[in-house]
């Protein structure tokens, strides 16, 4: 039992909303970076370091590893990942750091407008990319 | 009380004779008058004290003999109630824990002390916060016994190893150091801040409560455990050496393994 006038300027906090979502972030965030880990110094020995360096990047390159389905899904899981990742990441900053609800959801949303954009994009590009369009 | 006491004056009369061995350091303090102050202003003062005067002789010093307008709380000045927390040098401590010897420069250099009010609660005046926001987090969590069921007729035995589990959280006494250097709770105050979790902690890992799933389910939430970013200001905070950062790591655990 508690009187209405107890603690009448307290402040007051909104109830739980019994939700896992910020669980499973915060686990999507250290599983998606061990992935990271491998998929980025992968792609970066790969691209850097073996075979002359970066020197060899042109588009004949990329074609080439594009037409194998191995390296279209390593670099889409990359994309993925790293979008989510990093986008979730700059989530928890604003949520950290905005200090007005309207400033906090305008920098939101443009963060997930962006998000979606460039893992569609990407996501287009890997599964669309054509090796004949110079022909 | 008469109005016409003046404001430079301690509230206990003229300066004691300085004892011998003392040296003199600035005290260098953020103050804030609401009546007065649009925004804090830096107040510093020349103390003379000896090496084993705590912070807190200090702030008495000045409270008594040089300025009796200086505000802050103390209550037992033994590092037992939790009373004067204080940001001293930039870190959080109680400063009847702190020792003017562990402060002084070496050699002939004057040391300067600078104190604050502990940052992220309301300041109402000069060091002392308004630490309702905080005592609202701590409350949130259930910190008491929940029992359901009938009531055993004899005292609720538990055994030695299961005593030892939240034995680190019962040292709390509720000073406000640890959230109040968290830097999620400065910018942050929905966060419910190390202080609260950890007295969430002492009692999900009571073997003899039976509220850890409500707790947990408190915790789990947008402000709870998952806006730890592990900096460990709250375990360097602590003036009881509570590990806070690892009682928060294993409410998150029980979280992600649904296992207390």
């Amino acid at each position: 039992m508690s009187l209405a006038l107890d603690k009448p300027r307290s402040p007051r906090r909104p109830s739980a909303r019994r939700s896992n979502g910020e669980l499973y972030s915060w686990l999507f965030m250290r599983l998606s970076g061990l992935l990271l880990v491998v998929l980025v110094l992968g792609h970066l020995f790969i691209m850097n370091i073996l075979d002359g360096g970066v020197h060899k990047i042109n588009f004949g390159f990329v074609a080439g590893r594009w037409a194998s389905p191995f390296w279209q899904f390593w670099d889409l899981a990359m994309l993925w990942l790293a979008q989510i990742h990093g986008g979730n990441g700059v989530r928890t900053v604003i949520n950290d750091y905005a200090r007005k609800d309207s400033t906090r959801f305008w920098l939101k949303m443009l963060l997930y407008v962006s998000m979606v954009l460039i893992i569609s994009l990407g996501t287009f590009v890997i599964f669309t990319f054509d090796p004949n369009i110079s022909n | 009380m008469t109005a016409t006491a003046e404001t430079t004056a301690g509230s206990r009369g003229s300066q004691p004779p300085v004892p011998d061995g003392a040296v003199t350091v600035t005290v260098k303090i953020r103050r804030f008058n609401p009546e007065v102050d649009d925004e804090p202003r830096w107040d510093s003062f020349d103390i003379p004290a000896l090496p084993s005067d705590r912070v807190l002789n200090l702030l008495h010093h000045i409270k008594w003999y040089v300025d009796g307008t200086l505000t802050f709380r103390r209550s037992c000045a033994h590092g037992i109630c939790g009373s004067d927390a204080m940001r001293i040098n930039g870190v959080n401590r109680l400063a009847c824990k702190v020792l003017l010897k562990d402060l002084l420069l070496k050699g002939d250099k004057q040391t300067t002390i600078t104190i604050e009010p502990i940052k992220g609660l309301p300041v109402n005046k000069d060091l002392l916060v308004d630490m309702e926001p905080f005592f609202e987090a701590f409350r949130a969590v259930k910190p008491y016994l929940v029992t359901y069921g009938n009531e055993p007729t004899r005292e609720r035995i538990q055994s030695v190893a299961d005593r030892e589990r939240f034995d680190d959280t019962t040292k709390c006494i509720l000073c406000a150091c640890c959230t109040t250097s968290c830097p999620v709770y400065w910018t942050e105050g929905s966060y419910f801040g190390p202080a609260a979790i950890v007295n969430a902690h002492r009692f999900i890992f009571d073997s003899r409560d039976e509220g850890a799933e409500e707790r947990l389910d408190i915790l789990n939430d947008i402000d709870g455990v998952w806006r730890c970013r592990t900096t460990f200001n709250c375990t360097d905070a602590c003036p009881r050496g509570i590990q806070v950062t690892k009682a928060i790591q294993e409410v998150k655990r029980a979280l992600l393994f649904k296992r207390v």
